[in-house]
């Protein structure tokens, strides 16, 4: 009960008016964001980060979440009325959902898109609530060993979950573990593999990273592609919305089996992705109309969106509740809380109630804001893709640039988010995957820490981390995870 | 994406899969031996207060050159994925270049004269060049875009953005 307390005290937080409007404008931005090609929830926020600074940190953060609610929303958009997914999740969603749209019943497949979505993010939510707090208990008596366990299980995950080569996500996630030492010891306060460069001291800001690797290199790839729009126009009418309303409960298994599958994946950092193909694919298996997958059918759209949001949604849980996030956005958004002081992990729960219920409550009013903006305002956002790439390629790049410069206020990093971009381009042609390299590049300086912490207080041995029941499962969870890809390659022989 | 899209017969491939490959991971090795041989020099080793500044990038950079090693084998042995096809064909490359070579001009000239001037003429000139705007249409949106940016950035939130190390255009029209 001391959750539902705490809950209607982060509803009063989050209702003043300023806060409602902050949420507003988050989701409408982030809609846009989510519409545009070379935007997407994390390099969006990673832009914006810097306008934030100024505010309250509850204002900031119920802002920057609600953009994350728009960009999963706006992704939906431009999968069904264009066939071009605004972001990866949405690919699955382009499978039945175009389809949809071409033989007329856009209307129809955009209402469920942002239906499922909503209930997919309302149960991660609802998940949140009563999950997060006994997390963040337990992991009030975790010392540096446990701590170390979790970030290794995090990105041993990444390897057993991946699907590409383990080599190259191995590498990927290294190289992010490698820039995050480049600068300052922490420790040591001693300066290190900088190379002689000043402005290597500052090291990589993972917020360069995440607005070159997605902004810049994402832009470079869509041109290749010669991005022409053209699709379906919508318009929403109330009465399509109720007929999709009364059709919706009838597929109510699949939004469990797709709710469960998001929420997973979302907490162990899988990422709403390859959540939203795993959701598709299962749906096509169990259901009756399996076969017809793919050529509209109404549950091929309920079922990769719910998923979606149900795994973006959760990918908050962990970051909250230890401070170690599930997705690359989540990880823009840990970095804002360390740039207004605030230290995510289970302490946020004690120390700061106002802020994490705040959040909470605001994660309830913003999808609730959020789909009724995207059922009344379609046609809106579908117009922005009719803007010519011509004009929205160097606008995004002057955003992109902004974006980088606030950061340090230096120009060095505009030029290193430039290096980014081409980095992106290449890694993304070549299957290298870039969500456990930024996320390595964001918790690398925490996670050495904590490693160095742990065996620096067992005099350099090793069995710390098989010290106690909770340390040695994480571990050996990790680990299992680790070896994955080697135990199925055993097993194809 | 666009199925119609698809690069046309006379587009000759760049570059092949498997030598982008073969590039790429033998520059991560490359990286990886670099910052691995400065993190054993900084002391990869034990001191009296725990594990020293190099220990941990050590063994990362250890991961990174064993993890290249496998792709570069992989690679060479064409056994990475679709590796006859191209990477990059001429007519892509050329609608990339188009976007990245005016992209690296445009910073250039955001160090040079600040942000404002640089994002106005960027995205005029990339209008009427790649999408066949007329100039005047272009102009105005430029500025437009600049005006939007300084009013956004300057007076409501008070982030100041790069003015330009060699001369500030701003201070032309006194602000």
């Amino acid at each position: 009960m001391e959750e539902i307390n705490a809950l209607f005290h982060g509803f009063s937080v989050a209702l003043s008016p300023f806060n409602m409007m902050l949420m507003f404008i988050g989701v409408i931005l982030g809609v846009i964001i989510g519409v545009l090609p070379g935007l997407g929830g994390a390099n969006g926020i990673a832009i914006l980060l810097p306008l934030t600074f100024t505010m309250p940190p509850t204002s900031a953060i119920i802002m920057l979440s609600c953009i994350y609610w728009g960009a999963l929303f706006g992704g939906a958009i431009t999968s069904i009325l264009f066939n071009i997914p605004g972001e990866p999740w949405s690919v699955a969603t382009t499978f039945d959902g175009y389809p949809m749209a071409q033989q007329g019943r856009a209307g129809e497949a955009l209402t469920a898109a942002f239906t499922s979505s909503f209930i997919g993010a309302l149960v991660a939510v609802v998940m949140i609530t009563f999950l997060a707090p006994l997390i963040a208990k337990l992991a009030l008596k975790f010392g540096s060993p446990e701590f170390f366990s979790v970030y290794f299980l995090t990105f041993c995950s990444f390897i057993g979950m991946g699907k590409g080569s383990a080599w190259k996500t191995l590498t990927a996630m290294m190289l992010g573990f490698a820039l995050a030492c480049v600068g300052m010891d922490n420790m040591t306060g001693q300066q290190r593999l900088n190379f002689g460069s000043m402005e290597l001291v500052r090291g990589f800001d993972f917020l360069i990273a995440v607005i070159g690797l997605f902004g810049i290199g994402e832009i470079l790839i869509s041109m290749e592609e010669g991005l022409a729009f053209s699709g379906s126009s919508a318009r929403i009418d109330p009465k399509i919305v109720i007929e999709t309303w009364k059709k919706l409960p009838k597929y109510w298994m699949t939004s469990i089996r797709s709710c469960l599958v998001g929420c997973w994946m979302g907490i162990t950092p899988g990422g709403a992705t390859p959540a939203s193909f795993m959701s598709y694919g299962i749906a096509k298996r169990m259901s009756p109309n399996g076969a017809k997958f793919g050529t509209g059918q109404i549950e091929g759209v309920i079922a990769p969106e719910t998923a979606a949001h149900a795994a973006g949604t959760s990918a908050l849980l962990p970051m909250l509740a230890l401070g170690i996030p599930g997705s690359p956005t989540a990880a823009v958004l840990l970095g804002g809380l360390l740039i207004w002081g605030l230290q995510p992990g289970p302490l946020l729960f004690v120390e700061k109630k106002d802020f994490v219920w705040g959040l909470i409550a605001s994660m309830y009013l913003g999808n609730i804001a959020g789909l009724i903006i995207v059922l009344t305002c379609v046609p809106l956002f579908a117009a922005i893709l009719r803007i010519p790439f011509s004009i929205i390629a160097p606008v995004i790049i002057v955003i992109c640039a902004i974006g980088a410069y606030t950061v340090h206020n230096a120009m060095f990093e505009v030029w290193l988010m430039l290096a980014f971009g081409v980095v992106g381009y290449v890694f993304k042609k070549l299957d290298y995957p870039m969500a456990p390299m930024v996320l390595a590049l964001v918790l690398g300086k925490s996670a050495e820490d904590s490693f160095r912490n742990a065996i620096k207080g067992s005099q350099g041995d090793f069995s710390i981390f098989f010290a106690n029941g909770l340390v040695g499962s994480i571990m050996t969870l990790g680990l299992v995870m680790l070896l994955w890809p080697l135990v199925n390659k055993l097993r194809g022989k | 994406m666009n199925s119609e899209q698809k690069p046309k017969a006379g587009d000759r491939p760049v570059v092949k899969n498997r030598t982008m490959e073969i590039v790429v991971a033998g520059l991560l090795l490359l990286l990886g031996l670099t910052f691995g041989v400065a993190s054993y020099h900084l002391g990869a080793g034990w001191s009296d207060d725990g594990p020293e500044s190099g220990y941990f990038p050590f063994y990362i950079n250890l991961i990174i050159v064993i993890a290249s090693a496998a792709t570069l084998a992989q690679a060479i042995r064409s056994k990475t994925p679709r590796p006859r096809e191209a990477f990059v064909s001429k007519g892509q490359l050329r609608q990339v270049m188009a976007v990245l070579i005016p992209a690296a001009v445009y910073v250039l000239g955001l160090q040079w004269f600040g942000i404002y001037l640089a994002s106005a003429v960027y995205v005029t000139v990339f209008m009427v060049w790649l999408g066949k705007y007329s100039w005047g249409k272009s102009i105005a949106l430029g500025v437009t875009i600049s005006v939007a940016v300084y009013f956004m950035f300057e007076k409501w939130f008070q982030v100041s953005l790069h003015k330009g190390s060699w001369f500030d255009p701003l201070s032309l029209i006194g602000l």
